[in-house]
């Protein structure tokens, strides 16, 4: 089976072409660079991203967070609404880890900016 | 009780309550929004008509032309922006008995200053103009101003000298009572011994309440284009076009703080709320602003609004005695050139409540009201004192505007402070230029939040908040 | 706190920080930031989602990461910068120098003067006003980075029920973060046949939520006197004007415009500077620095980057010059030759290039006008062929970047030509 897709690693967006046979990736063409293989095989079986979001602080003030790595694509939801229940302490470093092992991925959830009291 | 209730805070009732509030009366004003100057006032052409249109003998052209006289002096006193910038009207017609009968109704009504000049002479003064221009009525005394800020001027002014101000209250119904009034509102009855309709759209609605006379407004629509300040000196002088039965045209004019703007479009309407622009509407403003002034940089449009003109059925003002009701004054079908005249309509609607209750003047009033420091507007030396004096002017919030934090907080905790995002740009024009607000009304909502202790995204652009509807 | 420097940067988002970075490893010492907002990083500060600093960190960092590893390297190269500080005016002087009025809490109203000022204030989105949208003027109506701004440095809730105009990057990325804070994203509709914005944002923001993007579609009025209560849309001929009978009712309480970004020019404009009517942004050489001397520009102020990356890159270059400019008075420029645009190419940054005074590498930027499949960037000076490379595809929404060695330069005697060409099959 032949499938189609846009890599999403960098802003060149190069359009990839994969044979996948029985659940595995078995050849990838159209990328420029190795990054578009491997996007494609994890893409094809098991997708994953990196969520940014906000978390709260507890001045009010909203401070930015991102998953440490890439979490399961189908999980995006659970987390976000787990750090959503959360409240950071400020002061926060970037970098801090303000949630472990958000909703059982085994990734935590560090803040993406130094945000002081203030 | 109240000696008199006004209904409606726009230019009209406002420049009544200015007028009144020098008086020994209890004055109430009441307005359904939650802001003055949120009805046909603030949406216009900000022109002060030197009173060269209407017809002789009429109250618009009586009271035209006493607001023109009395407007420079008031922006002086009560701190508003005011600009005698001159008019002309264009004849696009070899034939110019247009321009001759609009000369002699001039003369008639007292206008001073006018005189036909030829195309030539009117391109010589407007560079901009067309090449179908063949002669133009040149209006000296014709001026520019900002209506929201006459209208708040009366407005704080009026509060300063006693007025009161009921906003957010609706008018629900007026019963006539023994010693007056009784004036139902969503905030509860206030009892009025005299009662001013000045409710714009809406007067025909409030004069049924009491009146079974004839009175029926029509909401006029007007739609307009506003231009970025880069395009500001396109044209000097408010450049009209000879009047037609729909009015007064497509007029192009810069405004009191100097972008451009061209309109209006003139269409009857049944909604009084309807103050949506139309693609057609901005298609009209642009061809027949075209005809007037060449080139017009429409690629520099920031905002076009919708503006409603509250038309009467006489042809004329409407400001009375109500017949069957009285001590009930209609101040209805202030339609154009009603901002101009607002001054003079207060002035004669305080002469027509005299002839019936005695009026004697306060000992001591405010004469004057101080606006928001425009610090935009300062000298560098000014700039760095005020800034000494009060470090917020130092922080800019309205880049395209260069409008500080000083002003803005100046804006929402001085009397009838502004408490909406539109109340905030009309008091300080923080919103009101080339970025429409994209980069200021974070910032805005936060001060307005703090200010009323609620949360950000709970800061409205206008309208009522529904903790104010009791 | 003085009143004279040597460089003066307007602005401490990434092109202000890279400038003046650039300046200071130049060898400069004397150089002073000036920042409107209360911290440093500009607009990045705002942009929370990752996909910066490939080119520049050679990993994927969030907006505020980025920021704050520059601002780090700022505070740590001891470069001075000041907050909260507008710059109300830049007036070149006689003497060559430049006048620079600002005003902040903490100074006042003053004006400050310099030998080289680096124009480095951004963008801003355009405006519904500038739109021309039909319809009322009700709350719910925001531009994408207004919104983007609201949610994620304010803390607020914009909305539930979102209709995106304009598929610009800060339109794609705001449909996901508006889904993620639990509002229903209903459609983004963009005028042209193809999406403004990069191609993997399309995927990871809209597919990825099954969020529609409708090309060739566009708001034709606007619904609810006080509050947003919905929107028109219709589809657009090849003329872009909305078709009669196509338009469909979307029921929404927030619409946010993503329909373009303009340089932040009013500055420049009144130092005099000369503005690109393609870029909106200043005419500039291969240095970066604008017709008036001294006066360079860098970053979004310049022309709309892509990628935050080829911003640092460019400032980091901007501050460099303006270092030398210090340092050297003006150079020796030689020969000058302008760039043209040709077949397909929209604008070119620079638009000029000084053949005395070029550097090792001279950067050619350039946006095509139009998506083009299997083609060839040709540029040339009079006949004389100086590169020919083959494209698969090349997109508006992509900026290019072509990097031109000295001696491809030297000599030439006619001006240069950049051009899309087909490639013969």
């Amino acid at each position: 089976m032949t499938k189609e897709l846009i890599c999403i690693n960098c802003p060149m967006g190069c359009a990839l072409t994969a044979e996948v046979e029985n659940g595995e990736v078995i050849s990838v063409s159209g990328n420029t660079c190795p990054r578009g293989e491997t996007y494609a095989k994890t893409e094809l079986t098991a997708p994953v991203r990196v969520v940014t979001t906000t978390i709260i602080s507890d001045t009010g003030k909203p401070v930015p967070v991102k998953t440490k790595a890439p979490i399961p694509k189908d999980k995006i939801f659970e987390v976000v609404s787990e750090i959503k229940a959360h409240t950071v302490i400020l002061p926060v470093g970037m970098g801090d880890t303000v949630l472990e092992n958000a909703a059982d991925t085994g990734v935590d959830i560090i803040s993406a900016r130094s945000v002081s009291v203030e | 009780m109240a000696d008199v209730v006004i209904i409606g805070a726009g230019a009209v009732g406002c420049a009544a309550a200015y007028e009144l509030a020098k008086y020994k009366l209890s004055v109430v004003v009441v307005d359904k929004e939650s802001d003055v100057c949120e009805g046909t006032t603030k949406a216009n052409s900000a022109i002060v008509h030197a009173g060269f249109d209407a017809e002789p003998g009429t109250l618009k052209a009586r009271l035209n032309v006493r607001g023109s006289e009395m407007m420079e002096e008031l922006s002086n006193k009560l701190d508003f922006a005011y600009k005698r910038n001159e008019a002309m009207v264009l004849c696009f017609d070899k034939d110019i008995s247009g321009l001759e009968a609009l000369k002699e109704k001039a003369d008639k009504n007292g206008v001073k200053g006018v005189s036909i000049i030829s195309g030539d002479e009117a391109r010589a003064l407007e560079p901009n103009l067309t090449d179908e221009v063949q002669a133009a009525l040149l209006a000296k005394t014709s001026a520019i101003v900002c209506p929201f800020e006459m209208t708040l001027a009366f407005a704080e002014n009026a509060y300063t000298n006693g007025a009161e101000f009921k906003l957010s209250c609706a008018v629900t119904g007026i019963d006539k009572d023994s010693g007056g009034y009784i004036v139902h509102t969503s905030k509860g009855d206030i009892k009025a011994r005299c009662v001013i309709n000045a409710a714009g759209v809406y007067a025909d609605r409030i004069h049924a309440m009491v009146s079974g006379t004839p009175l029926k407004i029509t909401p006029r629509k007007g739609e307009y284009m506003l231009m970025d300040k880069t395009a500001g000196g396109y044209v000097s002088r408010t450049i009209f076009q000879l009047p037609t039965k729909m009015g007064k045209g497509i007029l192009v004019t810069p405004t009191v703080h100097g972008n451009l703007l061209a309109g209006p479009t003139a269409e009857n309407i049944d909604d009084k709320e309807n103050t949506s622009t139309t693609k057609q509407g901005l298609a009209d403003v642009k061809a027949k602003g075209s005809l007037s002034v060449k080139n017009i940089p429409f690629n520099k449009v920031i905002t076009s609004f919708t503006g409603l003109r509250a038309v009467g059925d006489r042809g004329d003002f409407i400001i009375e005695e109500c017949s069957d009701a009285p001590l009930f004054f209609d101040a209805a079908g202030i339609e154009s050139p009603g901002l101009t005249s607002a001054p003079a309509i207060g002035e004669y609607l305080r002469e027509l409540i005299e002839k019936r209750i005695p009026l004697e003047k306060k000992e001591k009033i405010a004469e004057t009201r101080k606006g928001i420091t425009h610090f935009a507007a300062l000298s560098e030396e000014e700039q760095d004192k005020l800034i000494k004096e009060t470090p917020a002017y130092g922080k800019i919030v309205c880049r395209c505007e260069t409008v500080t934090e000083g002003e803005i907080l100046d804006a929402i905790s001085r009397p009838l402070g502004a408490t909406t995002l539109d109340g905030v740009k009309r008091r300080t024009r923080a919103g009101m230029g080339r970025c429409q607000a994209g980069f200021c009304s974070p910032t805005s909502m936060a001060l307005i939040a703090k200010k009323l202790g609620i949360r950000i995204e709970d800061v409205r652009k206008n309208g009522v908040y529904e903790s104010e509807v009791r | 706190m003085k009143n004279e420097y040597n460089i003066i940067i307007i602005g401490g988002g990434p092109a202000g920080m890279a400038a003046a970075i650039g300046a200071k490893e130049a060898g400069e010492e004397d150089i002073l930031i000036l920042e409107r907002d209360g911290v440093l990083g500009g607009i990045l500060n705002q942009c929370i989602h990752n996909g910066f600093g490939l080119h520049t960190f050679n990993e994927e960092l969030t907006g505020p990461e980025y920021a704050e590893r520059y601002a780090d390297k700022v505070k740590a190269m001891g470069i001075p910068y000041e907050l909260d500080t507008m710059v109300l005016d830049v007036t070149a002087l006689s003497d060559g120098k430049k006048a620079v009025s600002v005003i902040s809490s903490k100074r006042g109203a003053v004006t400050l003067t310099a030998k080289a000022v680096i124009l480095a204030m951004g963008c801003r989105e355009r405006p519904r006003g500038a739109l021309n949208i039909p319809g009322f003027r009700p709350q719910g109506v925001y531009t994408a980075g207004t919104a983007q701004k609201l949610v994620n440095l304010e803390g607020a809730k914009v909305g539930k029920e979102v209709v995106i105009l304009g598929s610009g990057d800060i339109g794609l990325i705001m449909a996901r973060r508006m889904t993620l804070e639990g509002a229903h994203v209903a459609a983004v509709a963009e005028l042209m046949p193809y999406s403004s914005g990069l191609k993997r944002n399309i995927v990871q923001c809209l597919d990825d939520y099954g969020i529609p993007l409708l090309l060739s579609h566009t708001v034709v009025d606007i619904k609810g006197k006080e509050k947003l209560e919905g929107v028109y849309i219709a589809r657009v001929d090849e003329k872009n004007q909305p078709i009669e009978g196509t338009e469909e009712y979307y029921p929404c309480d927030t619409l946010l415009l993503s329909c373009g970004l303009i340089p932040e020019n009013e500055l420049s404009s009144g130092a005099g500077v000369s503005i690109d009517p393609r870029t909106n942004g200043a005419y500039v050489n291969e240095s970066l620095e604008t017709n008036v001397e001294g006066v360079f520009s860098c970053g979004n102020v310049l022309h709309v980057h892509d990628l935050v990356d080829f911003v640092s890159e460019e400032s980091t270059r901007a501050g460099a010059n303006a270092a030398r400019y210090v340092r050297e008075g003006k150079a020796a420029k030689g020969r000058e030759v302008s760039v043209t645009v040709g077949n397909g190419v929209r604008y070119t940054v620079p638009s000029r290039i000084s053949l005395g005074a070029l550097d090792d590498m001279t950067h050619i930027r350039f946006r095509v006008t139009g998506v083009f499949k299997n083609v060839s960037i040709v540029i040339k000076s009079g006949e004389n062929e100086i590169l020919r490379r083959k494209s698969r595809i090349l997109v508006p929404s992509e900026m290019l970047d072509i990097i031109l060695k000295r001696e491809k330069l030297e000599g030439l005697s006619e001006d240069i030509n950049v051009f899309i060409e087909e490639v013969q099959q």
